[in-house]
């Protein structure tokens, strides 16, 4: 099974591999798996709470080549971007930019989750803080 | 040192430059059919596959006449199985078999299943062994045939083979063995062993691909098969075709070096795996090796065989970042299906381990200079995987992994 260069890309070297401080009201971490092949996904963004832009972005994948050329983009993509483009971004993208082949589509669905439950995460801790916004 | 480095030898190997010079004749000088028996260019093809047969009966302890050539093992785990059920067919129903067989003779014991066999697949415990009282109690009165593989493909176990070969003659019930991976590797030993049916293929010991043997039992007792492939009666009417010659030679060529080297050869193997087993175990944590492995004893393991397992490391990531080193892994992410290794899960080992396990198979054309490369390589990328992983940086936080709650999609 040959990779894409763009899949290669990412591995050598990946990028934003790494963790943010999972207790900050500004990150939020989303941390999935996909039972059929074991993969488990961590990503986690860093977002200014006055402008909702991603400042930061972060990932851990245990996976395929596939898997963590597909949460490496993920991060790259985030980064600058609003957190709701970021609730936007499909796994279709992910699987056209890295050319990725049936039997890998998975690998891009978990990232897709991943962005959104890190988004996700974040938004419940805002809304934590915040009490009154959740008064209809 | 040449990249990449070849280092899948159960899945292949390299042909024996000596093999090939003794196969070249027999393309284009002498390429008569075998079975053509009024001219000389028929009598000198036979010539060398009679002296093939002789080569191949005495790596294995056999007689040339109890040596039936076949396509590979595959073909001759068909025969074996598929040719016993249909010719005792009024003695009985029941094969017995284990469940980390090569796919060869599983799926064929699902094809005799649909025609009304019925098989028990016996389990492994977790050093990868079958249990000899569980055999023993699984025999039945309609039990006609016992297939054990010789030695595991992915994790190189041997299994006990001479206490299996008493268990049978006692209660009257053939033996069959693919024999694959052992042949050549370590002494096999068809009387001594109490085998009645054996599998070998060429390119399994440094030969040809596309041929191989079923050694068949002529006396105590006398096996007979039905034939799977009719037309012609070739080998005593247990397989026609015309005769693969060149392969057949190459075969016969291998077996005899296998022979002769194997003693010096199983020394080298030894050490080149147990110094790769032994780098890579002292320079990182959480590694496990799967399958048994009393200390080099090859009553128990292939002598070049080693399938270890990478803690929070994806075998499939492991692969790409080795990509100058040819091995393979029991990862979900390297099969079409998405399934972890079949053989490793048999072992109770966990996905988690299946997923992160690297089988090597060192071979006859591996140098010391080769393991070395590779051992340093592997940590490297497993050192640079494991900054990757976040199921590392829980485990070193002191998470207990089995019990955190993934989302699932």
């Amino acid at each position: 099974m040959a990779y894409s260069d763009k899949v290669l890309e990412h591995y050598n070297p990946p990028h934003n591999v790494g963790s943010l401080d999972k207790s900050s009201p500004d990150v939020g971490t989303g941390m999935v798996g996909a039972p059929e092949c074991g993969d488990v996904m961590k990503l986690q963004v860093k977002v200014n709470p006055e402008t909702g832009v991603i400042e930061d972005a972060k990932f851990k994948t245990f996976g395929c080549g596939s898997a963590i050329a597909s949460s490496s983009l993920a991060t790259e993509w985030l980064k600058g971007r609003t957190v709701d483009q970021a609730l936007a971004v499909k796994n279709t993208a992910i699987v056209n930019e890295l050319s990725l082949p049936p039997v890998k589509i998975h690998c891009s669905v978990l990232a897709e989750d991943a962005i959104k439950a890190a988004i996700g995460d974040y938004k419940s801790k805002q809304n934590a803080a915040k009490p009154e916004a959740l008064a209809v | 040192m040449k990249t990449p480095i070849y280092m899948d030898n159960h899945a292949t190997t390299r042909m024996d430059p000596r093999v090939f010079e003794a196969m070249k004749p027999y393309f284009m000088d002498v390429f008569g059919n075998a079975a053509s028996r009024n001219h000389s260019f028929g009598w000198e093809a036979e010539e060398a596959v009679e002296k093939s047969r002789k080569q191949i009966a005495d790596l294995i302890g056999a007689t040339a006449k109890e040596i039936v050539f076949t396509s590979g093992a595959t073909e001759s785990n068909n025969l074996a199985l598929k040719g016993v059920a249909e010719m005792y067919a009024e003695r009985g129903d029941h094969i017995i078999t284990q469940v980390i067989e090569h796919k060869a003779v599983l799926d064929t014991c699902r094809r005799l299943e649909r025609d009304g066999v019925r098989v028990t697949y016996l389990p492994v415990k977790q050093d990868g062994l079958i249990d000899l009282d569980q055999l023993r109690d699984a025999i039945t009165d309609k039990t006609i045939l016992i297939s054990v593989m010789y030695a595991n493909n992915e994790i190189g176990v041997v299994q006990p083979m001479k206490e299996i070969g008493k268990i049978a003659k006692e209660k009257g019930v053939l033996f069959h063995s693919d024999a694959a991976q052992a042949v050549g590797k370590i002494p096999v030993n068809v009387v001594q062993d109490g085998i009645d049916l054996l599998s070998l293929t060429g390119h399994k010991l440094y030969g040809p691909k596309g041929v191989g043997a079923l050694y068949v039992r002529r006396r105590n007792p006398r096996v007979q098969l039905t034939a799977q492939m009719d037309g012609g009666g070739h080998e005593r009417g247990m397989r026609s075709g015309t005769l693969n010659v060149p392969g057949i030679v190459g075969l016969g060529a291998a077996c005899e070096i296998a022979k002769r080297e194997m003693q010096e050869e199983t020394k080298r193997m030894s050490f080149l795996r147990d110094k790769l087993k032994d780098k890579l175990m002292s320079e990182l944590d959480e590694v496990f090796v799967n399958g048994s492995i009393e200390n080099g004893s090859i009553e128990h393991r292939l002598p070049h065989n080693l399938n270890i397992s990478f803690a929070y490391v994806d075998g499939e990531s492991l692969l790409m970042g080795i990509n100058d080193i040819a091995v393979s892994s029991g990862s979900a992410c390297t099969s079409a299906t998405l399934e972890p290794s079949y053989v490793l899960k048999a072992l109770g080992a966990g996905d988690d381990l299946a997923h992160s396990s690297i089988r090597f198979g060192i071979g006859r054309f591996n140098t010391e200079e080769e393991v070395d490369y590779v051992a340093n390589r592997v940590i490297e990328v497993v050192r640079k995987l494991r900054e990757l992983s976040p199921l590392y940086e829980m485990a070193k936080a002191g998470v207990d992994l089995s019990k955190v709650s993934l989302t699932a999609h």
